[in-house]
């Protein structure tokens, strides 16, 4: 084929592959999951030198707010997520384990939601 | 670095990546329920290797990481699998919701027509697509990504559009 219509079919192709705005739901997820690890890494630092990073939660909700915004719903998962962080906690055996819990437990409440 | 700014420097590598890890792994594994946990997958494995990934980076953007930590990821779900996603890329799911109405009306056939045959290119060549034309990624991060050497990379893209556009001319022979 000539070049002439690789050209087109380039622009063809890059219509094709359009990029993908991934769902609400997956931003609200992340939050969740991203706020479990950086809690974790708060209590891990407690005793350190806390004056710099006494607050390493306060990344993740710029983060999704800028990313994808919040709906109500999603906030809502995110409010019971987090009050059955301690009992996952307890349960997880590392940190990755914990993310993973929360993940689950996002999907759940997120499904509670949506089906009532 | 401290903790506190290791996890402002991943926020804002989340911020800035989370459609791009998503957009590769759903042209990648072809469906949305996939995708998302491929998504968040790799946000996790990226937090944990984050510190490392930032030393080693030595001030290159970490988005090729980030893309190669999605790319075996995928890789090792096909591996537990055993099998190719049934549905590769879904293009009557997909065309209405990720493509604008103009499209839709002036080029459905022709979009569709690519999109199949992005499924039939082996799979390095298709990821390199993807890269390039969903990501936008040039060729540099594209070899990094896929762990290939710039001249390599070039070759790959190269015939991968060469033989897609012959997958297209030949099924619209057909």
């Amino acid at each position: 084929m000539s070049d002439a219509f690789s050209g087109d079919f380039e622009g063809l192709l890059r219509r094709a592959l359009t990029p993908v705005d991934p769902p609400d739901d997956l931003a609200a997820r992340m939050e969740s999951t991203l706020a479990e690890l950086t809690e974790l890494a708060q209590g891990e630092l407690e005793g350190w030198e806390l004056t710099s990073m006494r607050d390493p939660r306060n990344w993740v909700r710029p983060v999704v707010a800028a990313a994808v915004g919040t709906t109500a719903g999603a906030a809502l998962v995110v409010l019971r997520v987090r009050q059955q962080h301690r009992r996952r906690a307890a349960k997880a055996t590392d940190p990755i384990d914990l993310a993973q819990r929360t993940l689950r437990a996002v999907a759940d409440e997120t499904r509670r939601i949506v089906d009532r | 670095m401290e903790k506190a700014e290791l996890d402002a420097a991943f926020s804002e590598l989340y911020r800035a990546h989370l459609r791009d890890v998503y957009s590769y792994a759903y042209y990648r594994v072809g469906n949305h329920h996939d995708a998302e946990d491929l998504t968040e997958q790799t946000f996790l494995q990226a937090y944990r290797h984050f510190e490392r990934a930032v030393a080693e980076s030595d001030g290159r953007p970490l988005r090729p990481w980030l893309i190669r930590i999605a790319h075996n990821l995928a890789a090792n779900l096909y591996r537990d699998r055993s099998r190719k996603p049934q549905t590769t890329i879904d293009d009557s799911d997909m065309l209405p919701t990720i493509h604008t109405t103009e499209d839709l009306v002036e080029g459905r056939d022709e979009l569709a027509r690519i999109l199949e045959g992005v499924k039939e290119l082996p799979d390095d060549r298709r990821e390199a697509l993807i890269m390039r034309f969903a990501l936008g990624m040039d060729n540099r991060e594209i070899a990094r990504a896929l762990g290939r050497t710039d001249g390599a990379t070039k070759v790959l893209l190269h015939r991968a559009i060469k033989q897609l556009e012959e997958i297209v001319a030949t099924h619209q022979a057909g």
